[in-house]
């Protein structure tokens, strides 16, 4: 049995209990915002509230699977800033474009 | 992956060499750009379809009393309100809520595979893994359902209007193409088509991608190379892709 010389020795380390832990918290705060979407979509009338209100809980959920699943909150600072401000852009093609669609009518 | 800590001599700037700044491999900081200029590309398409939406004549009355026109952009809850085996149920937005649940616990099931990992536990890595992929499979499938009713639409048709050789005629217009759809403005169905299909598409890239992974982790050649970053990266798409979705339901879906 010499070749099995070259299998590495692999040390199985036990489940890291608080952190799996953690992970089905996330995970259902997650499904809990979506429930709460759920409502919200046959209780309110459509209007700016109700718009608001999803836009809010969106990057509620976002925040956590981008933070959490994705680890960028546990990131160092630089990389958390290298991804997060270029956002920027959306952010300003989001105004500039919304703005349009409610002036082309008007034209 | 473990990494040098940050600390550099004095006078030397953390970005002068030899170190890691960001504090993260090679790989996983590519795998965050390439994510941030695809995220950029699913933003036009949403954008867009924000524009184009709050430019069309948007139905004022209550959502009972809607009813489809060919130049009224739709309420999405009258159009996504059919569930596989129950026809002629309305059953607003609880398909595509099924769908979300799949899609956020195949990204839990992917988030542990990538834990198993850390802790070089093959077997839990492959468990995960596969979860991870019937998950995608699922989500696929769902989608190639709705996909198909959207297509073929509801037993009554919407009648349209057209313009042709001097005469106004009518005819009745079944589900959805590129062209013309029974649910609204041909645009809805077009940004239907693009958006959720953009992002099917990356569903199915990241189910064979899962699955190469799923596949190196069962003959050994991450434990060959000591490490299961391999998994983190592709966990890095998997999650985005989850990501997208959870804005694709909202802006499509809900508002």
């Amino acid at each position: 049995m010499s070749h099995h010389s070259h299998e590495p020795q692999i040390t199985v380390l036990p489940p890291n209990k608080e952190k799996i832990k953690q992970l089905w918290r996330v995970a259902g705060i997650l499904a809990a915002v979506t429930a709460v979407e759920f409502v919200i979509a046959f209780t309110l009338a459509h209007g700016v509230l109700k718009t608001a209100l999803f836009v809010g809980l969106t990057i509620v959920k976002a925040a956590y699977i981008v933070g959490e699943f994705m680890h960028l909150r546990h990131e160092v600072k630089v990389l958390i800033w290298s991804i997060l401000i270029p956002l920027i852009f959306v952010v300003w093609m989001l105004v500039a474009f919304l703005w349009e669609g409610f002036t082309l009518p008007r034209i | 992956m473990s990494h040098a800590p940050a600390t550099t001599a004095p006078g030397k700037s953390i970005w002068d060499g030899g170190i890691s700044p960001m504090n993260v491999s090679y790989g996983k900081l590519m795998m965050w750009f390439f994510l941030l200029s695809d995220a950029f590309t699913f933003s036009g398409l949403l954008i867009t379809y924000g524009l184009v939406r709050t430019s069309n004549h948007a139905y004022a009355g209550l959502p009972k009393d809607f009813h489809f026109a060919v130049d009224t952009w739709p309420i999405p809850e009258k159009v996504f309100e059919a569930v596989p085996f129950l026809h002629g149920v309305e059953l607003p937005l609880v398909f595509v809520g099924i769908m979300t649940f799949i899609l956020i616990m195949s990204s839990v099931t992917m988030v542990l595979a990538v834990e198993a990992g850390h802790r070089m536990d093959r077997i839990a890595v492959q468990k995960w893994m596969l979860w991870t992929i019937v998950g995608g499979a699922a989500f696929l499938s769902c989608q190639a359902w709705e996909w198909t009713h959207f297509i073929v639409g509801t037993d009554t048709p919407t009648v349209a209007k057209a313009f042709v050789n001097g005469e106004w005629v009518s005819h009745n217009v079944f589900g959805a193409n590129l062209v013309e759809n029974q649910y609204g403005p041909p645009a809805f169905a077009d940004f239907f088509f693009f958006i959720t299909g953009f992002h099917g598409f990356h569903v199915f890239s990241g189910v064979l991608l899962n699955f190469l992974i799923y596949y190196r982790t069962v003959t050994g050649m991450y434990d060959r190379r000591g490490s299961y970053e391999m998994v983190e990266k592709v966990g890095l798409y998997w999650h985005f892709v989850d990501l997208v979705w959870v804005f694709v339901f909202t802006f499509f879906y809900l508002v």
